[in-house]
């Protein structure tokens, strides 16, 4: 056993198994040394069905019971329950009631500001919760850099790659558009779309540097990653306190604002906030079905994320392919960070050193939930932002903090990766065994890395 | 096979070693990432100190701010150009060393990388502090460090019991977290810090279980969990710090702070007895854990077992190990170390909690395992570089730096890119860190 990996960090090691790809369960597959006999692939096949038997009904119960790990939350902290629950031995329903009152205040709240605002005057407005507009982003506001983010994560654990510098690359993507957004005239249209560029070159770039280092050198790209995101958090700092990037005769470390030529422009009218930078997600998404799923380079990815080794036996030069791969992810990335540089809010005020947002983060819960599959991802980024804009009516209406919402995310994730578990807590059958090997998954089976870790035999 | 396992084309003698568990054994192979590094880094601050050198003097202040030491060494004063050309000769003929160490084809001592880093970080900081007017304060300088690496020691060393165990630790930095958080509350409850620092093990302990049985018994991409867990204990702790503690503050986050211990007569020596010996109990705590952890990683039956679990389970399962319950509990004994190091920014500094106050560290002690290869000592080694070249960037801004204070800031991080890249590269880990075993 000796090997080129560069890791703390080996992923799951798979083989040749597709089965666990989609929330990165794990089986022996072939990779564990000197021994995977049938019974383990047995195994694998048997974690495999229980995946693909019922990974609807999963999400939904996975779902389910992150939202009611965030009620208990709720009602925990809330301090009517608190108060009531002083003396609940005299009158246990009034904490009931309380618990009652603080869950179902919160999730009302949240659907109002995520989904649909029921207590709008008119249809029209009620809508604004889900398109944005009035002040708000919207949930398709925040889902759109945080689909793009996904997507940009998601062809990464295709491929056997985990890009864990969202973040930096958002941030270079971001300076770069804004840049180009307030500093540079240029024609109406065009302005929009040199700065996007702009934003997707900065962050294929950033992404880049990874992938070559990678390639050249076997530096893992998780380190990396992490350490150009900070290089990136001060390196924009810096030119935010320079006349570069800040605003001029502002002391505050902060962007001035975009002309109006490079914002991107709303796609609804001036009620909505809903803008162009969704329709380039929506492109960004089909773009990656065709990348995954019916293009040559796309097999590629796959492959060596799958099983470099033999990737490499098939004549891929692997150490290609991980350029290639950090290249298209952090032009992904740059897509999220143009958003954030170019979309309604930070547009029109600028923007300072925290334009990321956590998306670079985000992202990676976003395309685990998509289970790496580009309309998976879409629909998973949509959740989020959905649960993302409801938090703030949460805290204005309920006084709950908006951080519960990564709680419930992290929940939603934690819990998809493990089916066993969500069976046992709803008491589900595990799924039928059928013999061994009785069927393969589907070529489109979602991944996540599958790097092969030493193990040359 | 060995580090060109990847590369189809790689030119060069085939590395004739087999693989053998003794990661020296991969660097026995003529290498030349290490000179490049060194010369990189040679000629950088040779450009640095040279052309651009900066005259005047540099004035070392050995005194630390108790004024305890039983002797105060007088100020040093140095002239600065001639102290930078001295250094910069020394650079580059350490540089030429280290390639005549890769000519040789031998292993470059652990000792030479450590000197090379400290005339580096030498040269900088006399070049940096030349012709300001202030004085560099060495003592308050490596304390300072001490201190921001004391947290990354036990984050490292939580992370290499957890991957020489063969469990991925990425959760380095919510155990941190949460072993901060748990402190802060438990001491402010009690008013006792033995709980708090209990109660730090407790948090650490807590995130492990969580890791353990998603990624030993579910059998979960370790990697994801870790990640996951990452963003639930910031959620979490940030909801909970909104929620209850700000409104709670003074019953639920004013903790008593750790006590500074100074021990008789090594405290009073100068420089490193402020630096090592007049410390709070964590801090001893930390020295005691990085010695047992190496003394029993490789000199005791639990150590044997664990590294057996980690590199090949089956084997270990053969002769009788339980893998399933080595690594749980392993990989619960690495949370409630890196939970300590949790409680040193609580009630081991500041006292209370505030959000986020580990702002990645945990992600930086990840680096630190891997850039010290999974060896408790290297580990500790790259986890105090990372503390003072932070320390250096906090501390030179207002020393009055020519560089600016972003670029000082970005400096730990750039070394590590260039340490991982040059020196480590494709350095092998725990060979069965990150697979789950599924007992066939």
């Amino acid at each position: 056993m000796s090997g080129e990996i560069a890791s703390s960090i080996p992923v799951a090691d798979t083989g040749t198994d597709r089965a666990e790809l989609a929330l990165g369960e794990t089986t022996p597959g072939d990779g564990e040394p000197g021994g995977s006999g049938s019974a383990a692939s047995d195994r694998a096949n048997g974690i495999l069905r229980e995946i693909f038997s019922g990974s609807v009904t999963l999400t939904v119960l996975s779902i389910v019971l992150a939202l009611v790990a965030g009620g208990i939350l709720m009602a925990a902290t809330n301090s009517n329950v608190q108060a009531a629950a002083g003396y609940f031995l005299a009158r246990p329903s009034d904490t009931l009631s309380a618990i009652w009152q603080s869950v179902s205040g919160g999730y009302v709240a949240l659907f109002r500001g995520g989904v649909y605002n029921f207590e709008a005057t008119n249809f029209a407005t009620g809508m604004q919760s889900f398109l944005g507009g009035n002040g708000q982003a919207g949930s398709l506001g925040y889902a759109t850099p945080l689909i793009a983010a996904g997507l940009g994560i998601a062809v990464g654990f295709r491929s056997g790659v985990f890009n864990i510098g969202g973040q930096g690359q958002v941030l270079v993507a971001a300076a770069l558009a804004g840049y180009v957004s307030f500093a540079w005239n240029l024609p109406v249209g065009i302005h929009m779309i040199v700065a996007v560029l702009a934003a997707l070159i900065g962050g294929a770039i950033w992404a880049g540097i990874v992938g070559l280092l990678k390639a050249r050198t076997g530096a893992h790209e998780v380190i990396v990653t992490i350490m150009l995101n900070y290089i990136a958090f001060y390196l924009l700092d810096y030119f935010l306190h320079t006349p570069v990037l800040r605003a001029p005769g502002s002391q505050n470390p902060q962007t001035p604002a975009a002309q109006p030529s490079a914002i991107l422009f709303p796609l609804l009218g001036n009620e909505y906030a809903l803008d162009f930078g969704f329709i380039l997600v929506i492109a960004a998404t089909i773009y990656c079905w065709w990348l995954l799923s019916r293009s040559n380079l796309g097999f590629k990815f796959r492959a060596v994320g799958e099983n470099p080794r033999a990737a490499r036996v098939a004549g891929i030069r692997i150490n290609r392919m991980y350029i290639y791969v950090m290249l298209i992810s952090g032009v992904l990335l740059g897509l999220a960070g143009a958003y954030q540089a170019l979309g309604n809010p930070s547009g029109v005020t600028g923007f300072g050193g925290s334009i990321d947002a956590g998306i670079g983060f985000s992202g990676i819960t976003v395309a685990l939930l998509g289970r790496s599959r580009p309309w998976g991802v879409f629909a998973a980024g949509i959740l989020f932002g959905i649960l993302q804009a409801g938090s703030y009516t949460i805290q204005a209406d309920q006084q709950v903090d908006p951080n519960i919402v990564p709680v419930i995310q992290s929940v939603i994730v934690l819990f998809l990766a493990a089916p066993p578990l969500v069976r046992a807590i709803f008491h589900l059958p595990a799924p039928a065994r059928r013999e061994p090997k009785a069927k393969k998954p589907s070529a489109t089976t979602p991944s996540v890395p599958t790097q092969k870790v030493a193990d040359a035999k | 096979m060995t580090a060109v396992d990847t590369r189809p084309a790689e030119p060069g003698p085939v590395d004739p070693d087999q693989p053998s568990a003794s990661a020296d054994a991969l660097l026995a192979r003529r290498s030349w990432k290490s000179p490049i590094l060194f010369g990189v880094f040679a000629i950088l601050l040779f450009i640095l100190l040279v052309p651009f050198g900066r005259g005047g003097k540099a004035i070392f202040d050995f005194t630390s701010t108790s004024q305890k030491d039983a002797y105060q060494i007088p100020l040093l004063t140095l002239d600065s150009h001639l102290t930078e050309i001295i250094t910069a000769i020394i650079l580059v003929l350490m540089a030429a060393g280290s390639a005549y160490f890769a000519v040789k084809r031998r292993k470059m001592p652990l000792w030479y990388v450590i000197v090379f880093t400290v005339i580096v970080v030498f040269g900088f900081l006399v070049w940096t502090s030349a012709d300001t007017g202030h004085n560099l304060t060495i003592t308050s300088l490596l304390v300072g460090g001490l201190g921001l690496s004391a947290p990354l020691i036990f984050g490292g060393l939580g992370g290499v019991i957890s991957e020489r165990v063969g469990v991925t630790n990425v959760a380095i930095e919510a155990q941190l977290l949460f072993g901060a958080f748990l402190s802060a509350v438990a001491a402010s409850l009690t008013q006792n810090l033995f709980v708090g620092i209990i109660a730090a093990m407790v948090a650490g302990v807590l995130v492990s279980f969580v890791l353990g049985a998603f990624s030993i018994k579910y059998a979960v991409n370790q990697v994801i969990v870790g990640i996951v867990l990452n963003v639930l204990v910031l959620g979490l702790t940030t909801f909970l710090y909104e929620q209850v503690l700000v409104g709670n503050a003074s019953v639920l986050n004013a903790p008593p702070q750790l006590t500074v211990i100074n021990i008789p007569l090594l405290s009073e020596i100068p420089i490193i007895g402020p630096l090592l010996f007049s410390q709070t109990i964590i801090v001893y705590i930390m020295y005691v854990a990085v010695a047992a952890v190496f003394i029993g990683l490789y000199r005791t039956r639990w150590g044997l077992r664990l590294r057996a679990v980690g590199e090949h389970p089956q084997a270990a399962d053969t002769v009788g190990i339980n893998v399933a319950r080595t690594r749980f509990w392993n990989v619960a004994l690495a949370g409630a170390v890196a939970g300590l190091g949790g409680a040193f920014y609580t009630i081991g500094s500041v006292g209370s909690f505030s959000q986020d106050m580990t702002n990645g560290a945990g992600y930086i002690a990840l680096a630190a395992v891997i850039l010290g290869r999974w060896d408790p000592v290297r580990v500790t080694l790259a986890a105090l570089l990372f503390g003072f070249a932070e320390n250096i960037g906090l501390a030179a801004g207002p020393m009055g730096s020519a560089v600016p204070n972003d670029f000082l800031l970005m400096l730990p991080y750039l070394v590590t890119i260039f340490a991982v890249a040059g020196v480590v590269g494709r350095v092998r880990g725990p060979a069965a860190a990150g697979r789950p075993y599924i007992k066939s």
